[in-house]
């Protein structure tokens, strides 16, 4: 994932987000607001909009994109991709622009906190010895062990692991 | 009588006792084996996905390698689960690129995405392996004169063009199986929008006006208790009224139980069975109606 960093010098921040996983539907859209209008959270929230999202990332307005907050409001629920009559992937958009921002730097700290429940536990939320203990009391099965040395294979083989650290020294 | 690859994910296990033995138990009584697989990890849901889509993915594709190593199919109880797992199977099956720079990722851990198996949400299973007519017959407490407004979160049904659950505009599946029950399914404003529950911890103020929407909403449909699919809705509306009430000093008392809880009940599993003291919401008044 660094590399991929470097590899985006001289690029535009548009032809940056096509270029990734989720980000690849950027260009089709032709503003109509059927997104905004869907959202659940635009509605409560007018600093969230994602038919703005979509307008300043082709714009190229990045650091306005990537350092704001609005990009981390999108509560995922997929009705404007749903609907969106240019088939743009805006859930799966908005998850590309959140994993360009945190390469720069920008992530929640909940967000954090999960990533690194996945790397020592292999969950995002950690079984206790209490609540395991307690599944015998309720007459559930014990739990089978987690792939956790596989797991960390695979997260070494993308970078998700020195993402991680990153985030940690930062 | 089929066997699946019960998948748990993280939540459930750690949070959620009454949903892992109300699934458990009602599915058992109905007839389906349930397998519980070695090295599963977390499926890699939306907080992962923010961070990277194609690790998410990839972790997806490991564990759905596990269920295809093991000859079963996945059933998932979870609407998170479900997406993560359901969305990275059929983008795999459908992209043979993708499937060999993912297959590329897996190789390390030792492991091939072959495209074997399904992906199933525990309603499926429901509809698809049992049938409404079966659990029709099934039911030996009817949860008569019960008004249940159904709530499907998001990701058991968007997006529908990879996850197929329903029709994501008018779905009628969890009203089918709440009807079949002998309970009622009420209709109520804004039924499929979402419960906020994915914003918690980044903006409460939205998650909380989200899940009190959805709280006054069937509130107001005289709805009796609201029916979920997924251990984060759960959460979102039952531990979310006790923080609306701080918030909003507005109090509201509505019973939040997962569908399998309904489902367990009607079947006739005692309740004591149930952990049923895991909701923060007092569902007695439920209970009395139906025993």
């Amino acid at each position: 994932m660094t590399q991929k960093t470097e590899k985006t010098a001289g690029m535009t921040f548009s032809d940056e987000v096509t270029s990734r996983h989720g980000g690849e539907t950027l260009t089709s859209c032709y503003q109509c607001g059927t997104c905004a209008s869907s959202c659940p959270v635009a509605k409560l929230d007018s600093s969230f909009n994602p038919r703005e999202i979509i307008k300043l990332s082709l714009l190229g307005e990045k650091e306005e994109v990537l350092s704001g907050d609005a990009i981390w409001l999108c509560c995922s629920c997929f009705n404007c991709q749903e609907r969106c009559p240019q088939k743009v992937e805006i859930a799966d958009l908005i998850y590309a622009l959140r994993n360009i921002a945190l390469e720069k730097g920008h992530i929640p700290s909940i967000y954090s906190d999960f990533a690194s429940a996945l790397i020592t536990e292999g969950r995002i939320v950690k079984v206790s010895k209490f609540v395991e203990k307690k599944r015998a009391d309720y007459g559930l099965p014990p739990l089978k062990p987690v792939g956790i040395d596989a797991l960390n294979k695979i997260l070494s083989a993308t970078g998700f692991d020195k993402l991680q650290t990153k985030e940690e020294s930062q | 009588m089929k066997s699946y690859a019960l998948f748990l994910g993280c939540t459930i296990p750690a949070r959620q006792p009454n949903y892992e033995l109300s699934a458990r138990k009602a599915l058992t009584k109905l007839g389906i084996k349930l397998v519980d697989l070695d090295d599963l990890t977390c499926c890699c849901p939306p907080p992962i996905q923010s961070i990277n889509l194609e690790t998410s993915q990839a972790v997806a594709a490991y564990n759905i390698c596990l269920a295809e190593e093991a000859g079963l199919d996945i059933v998932a109880l979870c609407n998170g689960c479900f997406e993560s797992l359901a969305m990275a199977n059929a983008a795999l099956k459908k992209d043979e690129n993708l499937r060999a720079k993912v297959n590329g990722i897996l190789s390390k851990a030792g492991k091939e995405f072959k495209g074997t198996i399904e992906v199933k949400h525990f309603l499926q299973v429901l509809i698809d392996d049992i049938g409404l007519e079966c659990i029709k017959a099934s039911v030996v407490k009817p949860l008569s004169t019960l008004k249940v407004a159904p709530f499907y979160g998001c990701h058991s049904l968007r997006p529908s063009e990879l996850l197929e659950f329903d029709d994501p505009e008018r779905p009628h599946i969890l009203e089918d199986l709440i009807e079949a029950l002998g309970a009622e399914s009420v209709e109520y404003r804004d039924k499929l929008k979402c419960c906020g529950g994915l914003l918690r911890g980044i903006s409460d103020d939205l998650s909380l006006s989200l899940a009190r929407d959805k709280i006054i909403n069937t509130t107001k449909a005289g709805a009796e208790c609201i029916a979920t699919l997924c251990p984060f809705c759960f959460v979102a509306l039952d531990i979310g009224q006790i923080q609306v009430k701080s918030k909003f000093n507005e109090v509201y008392d509505m019973p939040i139980l997962h569908y399998s809880e309904l489902l367990a009940l009607a079947l006739g599993v005692d309740p004591k069975e149930l952990a049923l003291r895991t909701h923060k919401i007092k569902i007695d008044k439920v209970l009395e109606k139906i025993l």
